[in-house]
């Protein structure tokens, strides 16, 4: 297989429902997916449709009921779960990027980038620098030591973004991430993103429903009732 | 990085105020705990004073603290010829209300022979009695100064000395006065009544030569309980080693007292681990978002159980060290006294760490349960 193309995330089969008899929902049926090494992919649908467990079990945050899941070249899930330590495996692999940033209030943006690395196991030192040098990357390097409370929105997610990919993660999960921004913003941050993508060599997979950005991706996938209905491919 | 540090430092007002909050608690816990040895302390120094071996009294009665006694004034003489006896002394002890400077002074009234056991130990201030009538040394806690003058029953007293830390468990300050004295303030009755006993001829008939007890120091090689015995055999008196006088202070006369305050602080301690629980469940509940965050992001279990913990130990800590600031401060204005040894506060400290680690199990639940899912959806 070409390395260039090699697939970050392979979903294949994967459904999950929630509670039993009656009151029993399908989250997620029969769903088949993969994205490769550099793709920016969004996945939309209404509320309900199940992207958002989607997203969480790419993140390894809830287990699917039936599937196999596989990250990284990592088989993660195949019908149960093969690893132990999923915390660690989203340490290791996995970046995430919240609607509100959800940076901790009680550390600066510095710390709150540096936090990440620091639970990594890198000594204090090495983590504070670099968190300065990815600041400095996504040009917030004047702000290290602010308090999130004082940060712009645009400097909030650049932190953000900062802290997802502190651990050089080769897949970063999105939810939402412009959607806090305003249009001007939420282009720069989506081609920053996709600039991240392109030189880590990592994937990103967003949930958005913001239909100025659309273009910025490389592909859009539909969910609905827990179906990938289709998925097209977009010109960026 | 230590984030109950930066959490603490950066909600570091509102931390002080909840500490504060805390301190306030802590220090009525140790204040309860003062007055409880304060009280037990007080009871014991009345006893402790006289520095007796063996007290002799009334028979049948467990005087003169924990029931009235009154023997014969001529019984000192009796016990101090005793074999292994080294030196006795008569003793009474009364409660009296006296006016000075417009207000009313309650005080324990001691009487004693000078140069016999059972006169204040240790002069603070002035000097001992001397004169046979109408001088006094008292308790610094009566309010009086050497040079004032007091009138007790119908006699007018110098104070000429001051005692410290003497007093009942009452918390009544003490006064000595000599043993002649005392007698008539106990038998000297106010001139119509006086009269009318006289008229009944009952005066005639009561001997004012009582005293309450008399308290022996024995010589080093006696055996109190042996001497004890000895005065057991006079039919009409009673004898308690200090140890026995000692036990039942503490375990009749002050035991409601202790049981009552050890109640309370029961009550004080639960209030405050309920306390300590509700501001550590609170502090965690208003964190759960940020828990998820740190879960999401990969932290494991003991970095958030540790944040939660150090963070409840800092405030029971810092609770705990305002409380007993403040209470060293403030505790010489009590009107009682209360005495705070190290061990207590040692021991109250910790409880407190027991408390905080029990209490932090309410957050530390919540924060475990929380679903990293959650840091996701807004």
């Amino acid at each position: 297989m070409d390395e260039a193309r090699r697939p970050l995330i392979e979903i294949a089969g994967v459904s999950k429902h929630f509670g039993e008899g009656e009151a029993r929902v399908d989250a997620l049926r029969d769903i088949d997916l993969t994205v490769r090494r550099g793709e920016v992919v969004a996945l939309l649908g209404p509320s309900g449709s199940g992207k958002t467990t989607l997203l969480n079990v790419i993140g390894c945050i809830i287990a699917p009921t039936v599937g196999r899941v596989t990250l990284d070249g990592e088989l993660v899930y195949d019908n149960r779960a093969l690893r132990g330590d999923l915390r660690r495996l989203r340490l290791d692999k996995i970046g995430f990027i919240f609607q509100f940033h959800n940076l901790l209030p009680f550390l600066n943006a510095r710390d709150n980038v540096a936090l990440v690395l620091t639970l990594a196991g890198r000594s204090s030192a090495e983590a504070q620098e670099r968190a300065l040098e990815l600041l400095d990357y996504l040009e917030v390097g004047h702000r290290k030591d602010a308090m999130p409370a004082v940060l712009s929105g645009g400097e909030a997610q650049r932190v953000a973004i900062a802290r997802a990919l502190a651990n050089s993660p080769r897949i970063i999960l999105a939810d939402e991430p412009t959607a806090a921004l305003d249009s001007k913003r939420a282009g720069i941050v989506m081609d920053l993103l996709r600039k991240l993508a392109a030189e880590h060599d990592a994937c990103i997979v967003a949930v958005t429903h913001d239909e100025k950005i659309y273009d910025r991706f490389d592909r859009l996938f539909h969910l609905r009732d827990g179906v990938l209905e289709d998925q097209e491919e977009e010109a960026t | 990085m230590n984030l109950a540090y930066r959490d603490v430092r950066h909600n570091l007002f509102r931390f002080v105020l909840t500490c504060l909050g805390l301190s306030l608690l802590m220090a009525v816990v140790l204040a309860m705990i003062g007055i409880y040895n304060g009280l037990v302390a007080d009871a014991l120094n009345i006893v402790k004073a006289p520095q007796a071996d063996l007290w002799v009294v009334e028979s049948g009665t467990q005087g003169p603290f924990a029931e009235a006694s009154k023997i014969p004034g001529s019984t000192r003489d009796a016990v101090a010829r005793l074999h292994g006896v080294a030196e006795a002394g008569s003793i009474t002890y009364q409660t009296v209300e006296a006016r000075h400077a417009g207000d009313t002074l309650r005080l324990y009234v001691i009487g004693y022979e000078p140069g016999r056991p059972g006169g204040p130990q240790a002069i603070a201030e002035g000097r001992g009695i001397t004169q046979t009538h109408f001088e006094l040394v008292a308790d610094r806690q009566t309010g009086l100064v050497v040079g004032d003058r007091i009138r007790l029953g119908r006699n007018s007293f110098a104070v000429v000395g001051l005692v410290e830390d003497t007093m009942n468990s009452g918390g009544d300050p003490a006064a000595f006065i000599t043993l002649p004295n005392a007698q008539i303030l106990q038998s000297q009755l106010a001139p119509p009544a006086q009269r009318i006993q006289t008229a009944r001829g009952a005066g005639l008939l009561e001997s004012a030569d009582t005293v309450a007890a008399v308290i022996a120091r024995l010589e080093p090689a006696a055996d109190p309980l042996g001497v004890a015995t000895t005065v057991r055999q006079w039919k009409h008196l009673g004898a308690l080693t200090q140890a026995e006088q000692e036990a039942i202070l503490i375990g009749s006369v002050v035991d409601r007292a202790k049981r009552q305050i050890g109640l309370f602080l029961g009550i004080l301690l639960t209030v405050s681990a309920v306390v300590i629980a509700l501001i550590i469940y609170t502090m965690t509940m208003e964190k759960l978002k940020q828990i998820a965050t740190l879960k999401l992001i990969g932290a494991p279990d003991r970095t958030i159980v540790s944040l939660i913990v150090q963070q409840s130990l800092a405030l029971g800590m810092v609770g705990w060290s305002f409380g007993l600031i403040l209470i060293l401060l403030v505790k010489d204005y009590f009107p009682r006294r209360v005495v705070l040894e190290p061990v207590n506060a040692a021991a109250l400290g910790g409880i407190i760490i027991v408390v905080c680690i029990v209490a932090s199990g309410l957050g530390v639940r919540a924060a475990l349960k929380v679903d990293p899912a959650t840091a996701i959806g807004g």
